[in-house]
C-alpha cells in the first residue's frame, strides 16, 4: 500500500489552498526550468523509464505516444491536447485534479509540451465541470501572471494554454471526436489513419493525453522515473487515482499504488463491502465500458492492467463500481445500455442502430419478457457491433452485456422462467418478430 | 443518439443580441484560437448565449453563426448535438439535472427522480405550474463517489437522499436556492470517505529527492520498471 510521502496528489481532498501559493508550498513548479533545460529527450526518457501508462483507459505507454510526434517540425505547429472530458460512468478522478490540484496539470502541460516541441496546449474540460473549469482557468491565469507560462517565461519554453470546454457529449472523450469538437464541429470520431500525431487538430501534429497522465509528469521528473517504476509490478508501475462507487460502506476517491489486491484496497479506503464480503455480487472494475467480474473472482484479484485482464476484465480508468446482492444486475447493465444508446454519436450504423436495439432487448430481459434463445442472439449481436465501428464506443456498449451474459446467464434465465411461470393467458411471451 | 429539435416557432423570440460585456468576452475567446480557426469558439460562445438567455433559440444560433462567420446549419448541428444546450425554456428558479447512470442508480437515483416526478412534473423538460422548476434525467455527471447527485445551475448537490433532496428542492422552489451549500449534503469533505480521510494525514512538504535509474547491469534495460530493480522510495 502507498505511503503518504509517495503520494503525488497531496491536495486530493481540497483540504489546503489549491492556488499557486499553496501548490508551490507542496512542491509544484520547483525545478521546472531545470527540466526544460535538459531538453526533450531527457524528459521523454525519464517518463519512458517510469513505465507510465496512459491513465485514460487504454493504458498505452505515455512516453511512447510522445515519440510519435515528428522530431523536426515541417512548419506546422505541434499541439498538445489534454483530455479532461471525463465522462466514463464511475469515474471522477480528473475532477479532483482540476478543482484541488490544478497546478499539477498546468505544470505537466508545460513539461509534456517541451517533450513534443509543442508551444500550445488545449485543455478540453467537459461541459458539466463548471466549477472545476473555473479553478483550472484561475490556475492558468496565475501561471501566466507569475510568468511560469506564456511568452518569454521564467522556465524558458514559450507556452500557451487554452482552456476549452464541451457541452455534454460523452463521445468527445474519444480523442479524434475531441479534436473535431475542439475545431467547433459535432463530436464525431475520425477515421484513423491519419493518426493525430501526423494530422490532429487543425491538421497539425497533435498528441492527446489524459489529465492524470499529464498531471503526474512533474512529480515523476522531480522524484525520478526510477521512483515511479519502483511502485507496483513490472509493466504496471506507479500510483493511480481510483474512485470507488456503489455498494461499499464509504465510497471515496483516493490515490493508491498499482498492484494491491482488490480486498486490501476496499478494506483500507472504503470500509469494506456493504453487508460484508459474502454480500458482494459483482464489480465493474474500470468504468462502465469494461465487463463486470463476479464477486468471488475479484476479491483476490490484483488491481492493475495485467491483474484485471487475468479475471476477464480491464483496468480502464480504475473507476470501481461495486454491486452487492441487493442489486438487480440485469437492470444495472440495462442502464448502461441506455447510457450508450444516449451517447452514440450516430455516425456508424452498427452503433447507432445497435445500441438502441440492445437497450430495448435488455429492457425486456429486465422484466424477463424474452425467450432464452434471445440471450444467445443478443450475445451474437454484441459481437456484430464490436469492432465494426470507427471508434470504441460500439465495443464499450457491447462489453458490459457480454460480461453479463458470460457471468450471469443463470440469473437472466431464472428471470425469464419466472415471467413465463407467472404469465396468464393474456400476457404470454411475445414472439421475436414483435421486436 | 437522442433526437433534439428546436423549440416550437410560437415561442421562438424575434431576435437576440449579446450584451456588450458578453460580446467583448466572445471576441476575446475567439482570439485565443489560431487565426482562421475562430469556429473553435462556437461551443463556449453558444454557452455564453445560453447563460444570458436561459436557453438556445433559433435567433441565438443565427447570431452566433454571423459572429463566427459560419453557416447556420453548422451551428444548428452543434446546438442539437451537444445535450447541454437547452433548446427550450426551463424552470426560472431551477432546472434540476438528475444523474441516473448506474453508479448513481445503485445508490438511489430512482428515488430522486421519483421526487422530481411528484413535485415538478411527470415528464422531463415540462415546467411546473408556476414555471419555476423543471427537471431532466442526464447521463453521468462525474461525481460518482458522491452518488446520488443532481446538478442545478453551475453547482452540484451530492450525497442526497429522497428526504434531503426534497428539502433542497423546496428551497429552490421558494427562490432561496442560494442558501443551499453546494457539494455533499452530508458530513463529508468532497471525495474523501465519509467519517474523515484515511490517507493524506501527513502534512505535505515541498522537499523532493531524485532517485536515479539503477545502472544497466545484468538485465538488459527494458522500458518499464523491473521488479528486481525495486528500490525503497524516497
Amino acid at each position: 500500500m502507498l505511503a503518504d510521502k509517495d503520494r503525488i496528489f497531496t491536495n486530493l481532498y481540497g483540504t489546503a489552498d489549491w492556488t499557486l501559493k499553496g501548490a508551490m508550498a507542496r512542491g509544484a513548479w520547483s525545478d521546472t526550468a531545470t527540466f526544460i533545460d535538459r531538453g526533450r529527450d531527457w524528459i521523454t526518457n525519464e517518463v519512458k523509464g517510469s513505465g507510465l501508462r496512459g491513465r485514460g483507459g487504454a493504458g498505452f505507454p505515455t512516453a511512447l505516444k510522445w515519440t510519435f510526434m515528428p522530431k523536426v517540425s515541417d512548419g506546422r505547429p505541434h499541439y498538445l491536447v489534454i483530455n479532461a472530458d471525463e465522462s466514463e460512468p464511475g469515474t471522477c478522478k480528473d475532477r479532483e485534479i482540476l478543482r484541488h490540484d490544478p497546478h499539477h496539470l498546468v505544470e505537466g502541460a508545460l513539461l509534456a509540451g517541451r517533450a513534443m516541441d509543442a508551444h500550445t496546449a488545449f485543455i478540453y474540460v467537459r461541459g458539466e465541470f463548471i466549477r472545476e473549469r473555473q479553478h483550472l482557468e484561475q490556475a492558468v491565469q496565475e501561471a501566466y501572471d507569475a510568468k511560469l507560462i506564456g511568452k518569454n517565461n521564467k522556465n524558458g519554453w514559450d507556452f500557451d494554454i487554452v482552456v476549452h470546454h464541451g457541452a455534454g457529449a460523452y463521445i468527445c472523450g474519444e480523442e479524434t471526436a475531441l479534436l473535431e469538437s475542439l475545431e467547433g464541429k459535432k463530436g464525431q470520431p475520425r477515421l484513423k489513419p491519419p493518426f493525430p500525431a501526423a494530422m490532429g487538430v487543425y491538421g497539425c501534429p497533435t498528441t492527446v493525453n489524459n489529465v492524470e497522465s499529464i498531471a503526474v509528469v512533474p512529480e515523476i521528473l522531480r522524484r525520478g522515473g526510477a521512483w515511479f517504476a519502483g511502485i507496483g509490478r513490472a509493466n504496471n508501475t506507479g500510483t493511480k487515482l481510483m474512485c470507488v462507487s456503489g455498494h461499499v460502506n464509504r465510497p471515496a476517491t483516493f490515490e493508491e499504488a498499482l498492484g494491491c489486491t482488490f480486498e486490501e484496497i476496499i478494506e483500507k479506503h472504503c470500509g469494506g463491502i456493504r453487508g460484508g464480503w459474502d454480500n458482494l455480487l459483482a464489480v465493474i472494475p474500470g468504468g462502465a465500458s469494461v465487463p463486470c467480474v463476479p464477486g468471488e473472482k475479484i476479491r483476490n484479484a490484483v488491481v492493475d492492467f495485467d491483474g484485471l485482464r487475468e479475471v476477464g476484465s480491464s483496468m480502464g480508468t480504475a473507476a470501481v463500481i461495486v454491486m452487492d446482492k441487493s442489486t438487480d444486475i440485469i437492470k444495472a447493465i440495462w442502464r448502461l445500455s441506455a447510457f450508450y444508446k444516449h451517447e452514440s454519436c450516430g455516425q456508424c450504423t452498427p452503433c447507432r442502430e445497435g445500441t438502441g436495439w440492445m437497450m430495448r432487448v435488455m429492457e425486456r430481459m429486465v422484466e424477463g419478457r424474452a425467450e432464452k434463445r434471445e440471450i444467445d442472439m443478443l450475445f451474437e449481436v454484441t459481437k456484430q457491433i464490436e469492432g465494426h465501428t470507427i471508434c470504441a464506443l460500439g465495443d464499450a456498449a457491447a462489453w458490459p452485456i457480454q460480461g453479463l451474459i458470460r457471468n450471469f446467464r443463470p440469473v437472466i434465465e431464472a428471470r425469464i422462467d419466472a415471467y413465463t411461470y407467472n404469465s396468464t393467458s393474456e400476457g404470454a411471451v411475445p414472439s421475436i418478430a414483435a421486436e | 443518439m437522442s433526437v433534439r429539435r428546436l423549440a416550437d416557432e410560437a415561442i421562438q423570440p424575434k431576435g437576440f443580441a449579446f450584451t456588450a460585456e458578453n460580446l467583448a468576452w466572445a471576441k476575446k475567446k475567439m482570439a485565443e484560437y489560431p487565426a482562421g480557426r475562430q469556429q473553435s469558439a462556437v461551443i463556449p460562445i453558444l454557452w455564453k448565449a445560453q447563460e444570458q438567455e436561459g436557453w438556445v433559440s433559433r435567433a441565438v444560433i443565427e447570431t452566433v453563426a454571423e459572429l463566427l462567420g459560419m453557416a447556420y446549419i453548422r451551428v444548428l448541428e452543434v446546438a442539437t448535438f451537444y445535450t447541454q444546450f437547452l433548446l427550450k425554456p426551463v424552470g426560472s428558479r431551477a432546472h434540476v439535472q438528475v444523474c441516473g447512470t448506474t453508479p448513481c442508480m445503485l445508490r438511489g437515483a430512482e428515488d430522486i427522480r421519483a421526487v422530481c416526478e411528484r413535485k415538478i412534473s411527470t415528464e422531463p423538460f415540462e415546467l411546473n405550474k408556476d414555471g419555476t422548476l423543471s427537471w431532466e434525467e442526464v447521463e453521468c455527471l462525474g461525481a460518482c463517489v458522491n452518488a446520488p447527485m443532481v446538478m442545478i445551475g453551475n453547482d452540484t448537490y451530492e450525497d442526497l437522499t429522497a428526504e434531503s433532496f426534497e428539502a433542497l428542492l423546496d428551497k429552490f422552489a421558494a427562490g432561496k436556492g442560494k442558501d443551499v451549500t453546494p457539494g455533499p449534503q452530508v458530513e463529508r469533505h468532497f471525495g474523501a470517505p465519509e467519517g474523515g480521510q484515511v490517507v493524506l494525514l501527513d502534512k505535505p512538504t515541498a522537499k523532493r529527492t531524485y532517485t536515479p535509474f539503477p545502472p544497466p547491469a545484468e538485465a538488459p534495460a527494458a522500458p518499464g520498471g523491473k521488479p528486481d530493480a525495486q528500490k525503497p522510495s524516497k
